[in-house]
């Protein structure tokens, strides 16, 4: 009998060289809704010195035989040079950044500071009641740090999605 | 001269936004579009009026535009050319977009677009065309600079017809249509992102034919894909077959691909396709699908299909492959080639075939053939349609003239799938993914225009033809022979047999009421009425139908309620077909999953 049930799913980050033109975003979401795929996170930003050359990276989940559909389709747009599966492809690294008000005064403050230090979150704005973080690293750690300046007042917060790239000296252009 | 001053070359290659369009038409091999024109596309119909090189055909809705270049399409292999204008025009076009891309047919499509300035301020009969038609289109563009619309236009081509065909929508603007700029010739150099494999790989196909000549119960599935690669790739579709001895069943889309009167093809596989072809694909033990897609029509239930096979899927499509069938052994390319490096591998392969197997297999073929299960019973005086379809197939055959058919959506067009027997590609067209109704008429012209002194029949049913009906404007306008063949039963009558099987014969709003009067419809639109009442008007109706020379409408009033049979029932497996009255059938009926299912 066909392997048809491929019930197991696993999460995918998908790294896409498109060309940089207008709708091609629009064309890439519209593949996900109209086929009923997932998408975690969705980042996008030319990549080239000409800034023909966009690159887009997607974290999404589905079974092997989702993940393989989602490439595919990826692949046969017409504007798409290239599409990587990081996920399968090896070890990679990924990196979300979030920027994170928390507004409050005395001990919650100085709480928030010292954590702050202890993520290696930078401040990157101030005033004597809020502060606005700059934090780096993986979504785990993030949710974290996030989950932590709750009881101390956080008041906002604003992340990047993931990029990522391969570990090593392989190119997504080889 | 200074180097900002223009070359006199370059002064002459400099032109109207209009012009550039034509002169990149002309450059790519288009002879006629259709169209309709509107405020937006203006410019582009007063160039036209000043040219005789592309004919110009001037339908009656924007959507049988659609359609007809679809039927030129599918009738010639070469893309077909569609012009609308902007807001209604455009959306009016988007049904038969999508058809065209559900169907894999290269079409590409110019729209009228409101002026550059005017985008996006809701102005008079503008809409958000490449927003509406992303979904229903391969691709499309919006051209915001005139430097770029040769270019767009060339590259539009090269996409419809490359890899996968399909539609591809190029969104003009007036202001672009009015502008200067300069024409520029197709690109020499490959296109920077989309360059399809239409190759084999030579391991693949290697790993293929060592299943195939290992292989006991083969069958080979073919689809679309072979028609769309054209003539060539039927001839190496039917050496193959013939070479390996293997058993030949096709898609709706494929049928002609591989001559009907062979005795080595099946017939048509899938939902109402035949019982020895749906039983072959669920007994084999290996599947050869060649550029077909494993729609839900050919599977039936997936957890139940062909469980004792390995398969072999080639497609162009990579997308295609895995998509709902997982399979053994993977090909991406054009069907043609693939069918060219499987004769080849097939011969290198010293491996002797298991003779005596594949004797065994015809022999259990055989006897699902004598089922005969496309039997019907033409006795009384009411016509039954198969009957219908199988004498306007003698009689065409008969006269031996190239005839072309074009189907609209419902039973008829399943009965002419069962009946009239195709021996070439490219000569059967009918809306096989999206199921649209109002397909044929349209088509039909498409393929007349293509081949003037061909027969061009529309198998029609009296609701599906009504959703077109206008398009007879354009038969008269042109002068075009089509002959529309409708199968009047007075039902939308695959709804009402589905409103018979699933909802208790309650038919609900199923019933055309109110039909007009055929004949005089015809009349009114210049064109010839015939009605056909009983078994002994029948082939009378036919010839008299096939000897005008011009358009006519055959009313056929056939049997109200007569199902279409053989049938898969929506999610049962392939050795669960309904068989017709007076046959023994394995069917169980439709389950409540099968419900759901369309």
């Amino acid at each position: 009998m066909p392997d048809t049930a491929d019930t197991a799913p696993r999460a995918a980050t998908i790294a896409v060289l498109v060309e940089n033109e207008a709708g091609i975003l629009a064309r890439v979401v519209g593949l996900f809704s109209g086929r009923g795929y997932n998408i975690e996170s969705l980042t996008v930003a030319p990549v080239d010195e000409a800034k023909r050359i966009s690159r887009i990276t997607i974290v999404t989940s589905g079974t092997e035989m989702v993940i393989e559909q989602i490439k595919a389709q990826l692949d046969r747009l017409v504007p798409v040079h290239k599409v990587a599966d990081l996920t399968l492809e090896g070890p990679h690294v990924a990196r979300e950044m979030a920027l994170i008000k928390v507004v409050g005064r005395g001990e919650n403050r100085l709480e928030a500071l010292r954590l702050a230090d202890a993520f290696r979150a930078s401040v990157v704005d101030a005033t004597i009641e809020s502060f606005v973080f700059e934090l780096t690293g993986s979504g785990d750690k993030l949710d974290a740090f996030i989950a932590l300046m709750r009881p101390l007042g956080l008041a906002e917060v604003s992340r990047t999605g993931v990029v990522a790239i391969a570990r090593g000296p392989a190119s997504i252009h080889s | 001269m200074s180097a900002n001053a223009p070359a006199t070359a370059a002064d002459a290659r400099t032109m109207t936004g209009a012009e550039i369009v034509l002169r990149a038409l002309k450059e790519q091999g288009v002879e006629v579009i259709f169209g309709y024109p509107g405020g937006a596309v203006l410019p582009l119909y007063d160039a036209l009026f000043h040219q005789n090189a592309i004919r110009h055909v001037l339908v009656r809705h924007e959507q049988a535009a659609v359609h007809a270049a679809e039927g030129y399409a599918r009738s010639t292999g070469k893309v077909g050319v569609v012009l609308v204008t902007s807001g209604p025009g455009a959306t009016n076009a988007v049904t038969g977009l999508t058809d065209a891309l559900m169907d894999s047919i290269p079409v590409v499509c110019l729209t009228g677009q409101v002026p550059t300035h005017l985008i996006g301020n809701d102005a008079f009969q503008e809409a958000d065309t490449t927003g509406i038609t992303r979904p229903a289109t391969k691709h499309n563009y919006l051209v915001k600079d005139i430097r770029k619309l040769a270019a767009t236009v060339h590259e539009a081509f090269y996409v419809a017809k490359s890899g996968r065909p399909g539609p591809v929508v190029i969104d003009l603007p007036k202001d672009i249509l009015i502008g200067t700029g300069p024409y520029t010739d197709p690109p020499a150099e490959p296109h920077r992102s989309y360059r399809p494999q239409t190759e084999p790989d030579a391991e693949a196909i290697r790993r293929a034919v060592a299943l195939l000549k290992r292989a006991e119960r083969p069958v080979l599935y073919a689809g679309g894909g072979v028609i769309n690669s054209g003539p060539e790739a039927s001839r190496l579709l039917t050496e193959f077959v013939r070479m390996t001895g293997m058993p030949c069943t096709t898609t709706l889309m494929a049928l002609g691909a591989f001559p009907a009167s062979d005795p080595q093809f099946l017939g048509m596989l899938g939902m109402h396709g035949l019982y020895e072809a749906n039983l072959a694909m669920h007994g084999c033990d290996v599947m050869l699908n060649v550029g077909a897609r494993f729609d839900d029509r050919v599977t039936g239930s997936l957890a139940h299909f062909s469980p004792g096979s390995k398969k072999i899927h080639a497609d162009i499509d990579p997308s295609s492959i895995n998509k709902n069938v997982k399979v053994d052994v993977s090909i991406v390319g054009d069907a043609g080639r693939v069918l060219a490096a499987l004769i080849e591998a097939w011969k290198a392969d010293p491996t002797p075939q298991d003779k005596s197997a594949l004797t065994r297999w015809w022999r259990q073929i055989d006897e699902w053939r004598a089922k005969d299960c496309l039997r019907y019973r033409q006795e009384g005086r009411i016509i039954k349609p198969q009957h219908a379809v199988k004498r306007l197939y003698e009689i065409t055959k008969e006269l031996g003239r190239e005839t072309f058919i074009t189907t609209e959506v419902g039973q008829h067009q399943m009965w002419a799938a069962q009946f009239f027997g195709f021996e070439k590609p490219n000569r059967w067209m009918t809306s096989g993914g999206l199921g649209t109704m109002g397909y044929g008429l349209p088509a039909a012209i498409g393929a007349q225009i293509a081949h003037p002194d061909a027969l061009v029949i529309d198998i029609a049913g009296e609701a599906s033809i009504l959703m077109n009906i206008q398009e007879m404007g354009t038969l008269a306008q042109y002068r075009l022979p089509v002959k529309v063949f409708i199968l009047n039963n007075e039902y939308m009558g695959m709804v009402r047999q589905w409103q018979e099987l699933l909802h208790g014969g309650r038919y609900s709003e199923s019933y055309s009421a109110a039909l007009p009067d055929f004949i005089k419809l015809a009349e009114s639109f210049h064109a010839v009425g015939l009605r056909a009442e009983t078994p002994d008007d029948l082939d009378r109706v036919i010839r008299e139908m096939l000897a005008v020379d011009g358009p006519v409408i055959a009313d056929i009033c056939v049997d109200k309620e007569e199902n279409c049979f053989p049938m898969i029932p929506s999610g049962a497996p392939h050795n669960q077909m309904i068989l017709g009255p007076g046959q023994e059938g394995g069917a169980k009926g439709v389950t409540d999953e099968g419900k759901v299912l369309v």
